[in-house]
């Protein structure tokens, strides 16, 4: 089913008036009969048989809920919601004592952000199944979630960024993954910063930044960061193949407006696709090329060992400025606005997608290295070469939609495109860049995920898109509805739509990878011998309750079904209390929950061998009752306990019990 | 793509794998401190019912090959064996897999030959 496509050529005033009204109107979708969509045996091929697997892992960014949720594919079931960026009370995420050292920031605890693209880690430039890295947008930060234990391991805030978009984006094994700044902003002393807005091209600069996980232990630390003009850096993919060793940034407000942007930064016809030398760079570094500067920010940590969060707080972050290191970057003309920038598998062309054009930019790695060494540049920006379109670019997919944003690939040369405007992806030819395909999306779409489809080697078999709007799809839910989905097969010919499933928050961006990468990697419990947690009870015989001034520490344990102790007495008002409460259970699927009436925090879910703490400060007299959460055997309904609280004076004395009536020990 | 059936693949124990000597002190000693982090909290050494039976006389009771499965093989003896069965009618609790190792799982049987 071919929908015709206006094209009104490639003004901006015609591009951008139907931008608008797309975006407003609700009769503006396309006509397309849904039904004539789907064929016979699309269900199928999208079913997988109760007690069956998936084939792929889809990791898809929870957009505005801070999170990463993770789909079997092609079932569209949703496996899990990891909590990253946002507090998430049915875990205990960010209410623990544990875990909340992991949201600690220059600006105090965070209990939210808005996450946007995942990225899974590589090895020789193909996904490994080891970590998935993920940006905050908001307070610029990256997190890197363990695939073995599907938790977040480690994040680190960005310094000298805001608006932390092009992210975390890596490179072929991993040395890398960058963060680019969204918002150019003035850096330096608090003087340096304290300047009139008016004056952004003097004083507003933009970054972005090399941060280097450990491979060992996953924690993120920056290793350099490469200051540049005041642009929004937008998307960002590394080269791979003969363009290993280079990044490409796209880069849009080349007008340098920091008002009214809508307008203001949609005015020339080409903004940039930056080219950065990642390896000179990381050359430079090590060489001492660079300088220190002013820039707070902290490095998280989760100690799988200890079972606690530990942040660390640096001052100070590397420099490197590319108008002293003059072969750092160049900027590549690109048409108007880019939004994606994506390699492809070979490593030789980059394509990118200027959002408000009527064509896609394909340029080629080694044009480009021709022009550096030629010096073939139209002129400089801000001191920075730019080279010539003209000299660059293998070529332009021409007339191929309406508002293009992102190309993923498969393993045979082909590149698939979404079109917000026009609401569609777009099959074409990296050889021909001639159109091939087309199917319309349900509505707006945004990014789109191959499996492997931005590495050297995709799996391909699917294109998934990930939709901004979707009114009419599902049953309606009052103002606000389902975010979406849809699943589409592209092994034959004609890419045809599967499956349309609901997802969480904005599905803002996602990867995929076979199953059998990350399946064997699974951690079913943490043995109770190797937990080094503090205020570990490993076992009853270490249950107990230490009073050290008006703080009360208890030891607790949980197997199913009961607490020790369940019987606490002599806490006092005024009394801060620590339930450290160990699960000494040594088998898969058998976490407990902890929650006390009254507590002003969310509960504890305690996993096999793990140890967490819940403070709790209580603020009535009286007997408060407690129990698990965590529907855990049978006796679970009987897994709860009482605690004493006496007044300020009281001479109650302090003890913790489990009574058993039977054994009488 | 089709799961695995059961959690634990561990092979099951059978009678020429054990063999009972003179009773090791050093292995006892092992047995109990095991004992005491895993497994404590639901059994009592006497005769009586915590969450699971007390384990006094155990090894009169059952055959060491038994326990060791009954330890390392727990959910396929409570989906198989009829006297393990019997047991879960009562306590209604199924008992965890505390992942021994096979060493630990014959240190808790010497234990258990003191009781
Ligand atoms: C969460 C409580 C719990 C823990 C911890 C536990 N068990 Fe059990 N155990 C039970 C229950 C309950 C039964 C009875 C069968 C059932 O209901 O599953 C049982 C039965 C047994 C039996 C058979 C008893 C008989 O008389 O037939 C043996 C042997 C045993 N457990 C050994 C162990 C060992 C060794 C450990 C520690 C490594 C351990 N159990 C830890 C709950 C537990
Ligand atoms: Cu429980």
């Amino acid at each position: 089913m071919k929908r015709s496509i206006i094209i009104t050529g490639g003004t901006l005033g015609a591009a951008a008036g139907l931008f608008m009204l797309v975006n407003t109107l609700p009769g503006c979708r396309p006509s397309t009969n849904v039904q004539s969509a789907v064929t016979g045996d699309a269900a199928n091929k999208a079913y997988v048989k109760p007690g069956a697997y998936d084939e792929f892992y889809n990791f898809v960014s929870g957009g505005f809920s801070g999170q990463l949720s993770v789909y079997g594919i092609p079932s569209g079931r949703m496996l899990r919601n990891i909590p990253v960026f946002s507090v998430n009370p049915e875990s205990g995420w960010g209410f623990s004592e544990e875990t909340k050292p992991m949201l600690m920031t220059t600006h105090g605890f965070i209990p939210w952000d808005d996450s946007h693209h995942p990225e899974l880690s590589q090895t020789d430039g193909v996904p490994d199944g080891k970590w998935c890295f993920i940006n905050g947008n908001n307070t610029p930060r990256i997190a890197l979630v363990d695939l073995g234990t599907f938790r977040t391991k480690s994040i680190i805030e960005i310094p000298n960024s805001a608006g932390n978009h092009s992210s975390p984006f890596t490179t072929g094994n991993s040395e890398y993954v960058v963060a680019g700044t969204r918002f150019s902003i003035p850096m330096g002393t608090d003087e340096q910063r304290d300047v009139s807005i008016d004056s952004y091209r003097e004083n507003f600069k933009g970054t972005v930044s090399f941060i280097h996980p450990d491979p060992a232990t996953g924690k993120l630390d920056i290793a350099f960061q490469v200051i540049t003009p005041g642009v929004n850096f937008d998307l960002s993919h590394a080269g791979k193949g003969p363009s290993e060793g280079w990044f490409f940034f796209s880069c849009y407000n080349s007008e340098q407006a920091y008002s009214l942007l809508e307008v203001n930064a949609s005015q020339k016809d080409k903004d940039f696709v930056m080219a950065l030398n990642w390896k000179k760079a990381e050359e430079y570094a090590k060489a001492g090329k660079g300088r220190m500067v002013p820039g707070k920010h902290y490095m998280n940590w989760y100690d799988d060992a200890k079972h606690t969060g530990i942040s660390e707080v640096r001052n100070e972050v590397l420099q490197l400025d590319p108008r002293e290191l003059k072969d750092l970057i160049y900027f590549m003309p690109c048409p108007k606005s880019p939004h994606g920038c994506d390699v492809d598998p070979t490593g030789q062309y980059i394509v990118g997608s200027g959002k408000l054009a009527a064509l896609i930019p394909v340029f080629q790695f080694s044009k480009i290295q021709e022009a550096i060494a030629k010096n073939d540049v139209e002129g400089d920006f801000m001191g920075i070469p730019v080279l010539k379109y003209a000299s660059v670019i293998k070529g332009e997919v021409k007339k191929p939609g309406l508002g293009p944003l992102h190309t993923e690939f498969d393993a045979n040369g082909f590149a698939y495109t979404s079109f917000f405007v026009s609401s569609e992806i777009v099959k074409w030819s990296l050889e021909t860049l001639e159109p091939v395909d087309r199917v319309p999306t349900y509505y707006s779409i945004g990014h789109l995920c191959v499996p492997g489809g931005d590495s050297k080697k995709p799996w391909g078999k699917y294109v998934i898109a990930y939709n901004k709007i979707t009114k009419d799809r599902y049953l309606p839910t009052g103002p606000e509805l389902a975010q979406s989905a849809q699943l589409f097969s592209i092994d034959g010919p004609k890419m045809e739509l599967l499956l349309d499933f609901p997802t969480i928050g904005e599905p803002h961006y996602a990867q995929a990878l076979p199953a059998e990468l990350v399946k064997p990697r699974e951690v079913k419990f943490f043995k109770i011998e190797e937990n080094q947690h503090p205020y570990a009870a490993k076992g009853e015989k270490e249950a107990k309750v230490v009073r050290e001034g008006n703080k009360v520490h208890v030891y607790m344990t949980t197997i199913r079904s009961h607490f020790t102790p369940d019987n606490i007495e002599g806490i006092k008002l005024g009394d801060e209390v620590y339930f450290h409460v160990t699960n000494f259970e040594q088998d898969w699927d058998v976490p407990h929950g902890f929650a006390i009436k009254g507590a002003a925090t969310a509960e504890l879910l305690v996993m096999p061998g793990e140890t967490q703490t819940m403070k709790w400060i209580p603020d009535q007299i009286g007997v408060t009752p407690m129990y698990c959460t965590d529907f855990c055997s049978a006796l679970h309904q009987e897994m709860q306990g009482y605690i004493r609280v006496s007044p300020a004076n009281s001479k109650v004395e302090l003890k913790g019990v489990t009574k058993s009536y039977d054994a009488g020990s | 793509m089709e799961p695995a059936n059961s959690p634990s693949k561990a092979a099951m124990i059978s009678e020429a794998d054990i063999t009972l000597g003179e009773v090791d002190k050093a292995l006892v000693e092992k047995g109990k401190s095991t004992y005491d982090v895993k497994c404590q909290a639901c059994h009592s050494i006497g005769e009586n019912r915590v969450v699971g039976p007390g384990w006094k006389g155990m090894l009169t009771r059952r055959k060491p090959e038994w326990v060791m499965n009954m330890i390392l093989n727990t959910e396929a003896m409570l989906s198989t064996d009829a006297e393990a069965q019997k047991q879960l009618e009562q306590c209604l609790v199924r008992m965890p897999n505390q992942n021994l190792s096979k060493d630990d799982a014959r240190n808790v049987v010497e234990f258990m030959r003191t009781l």
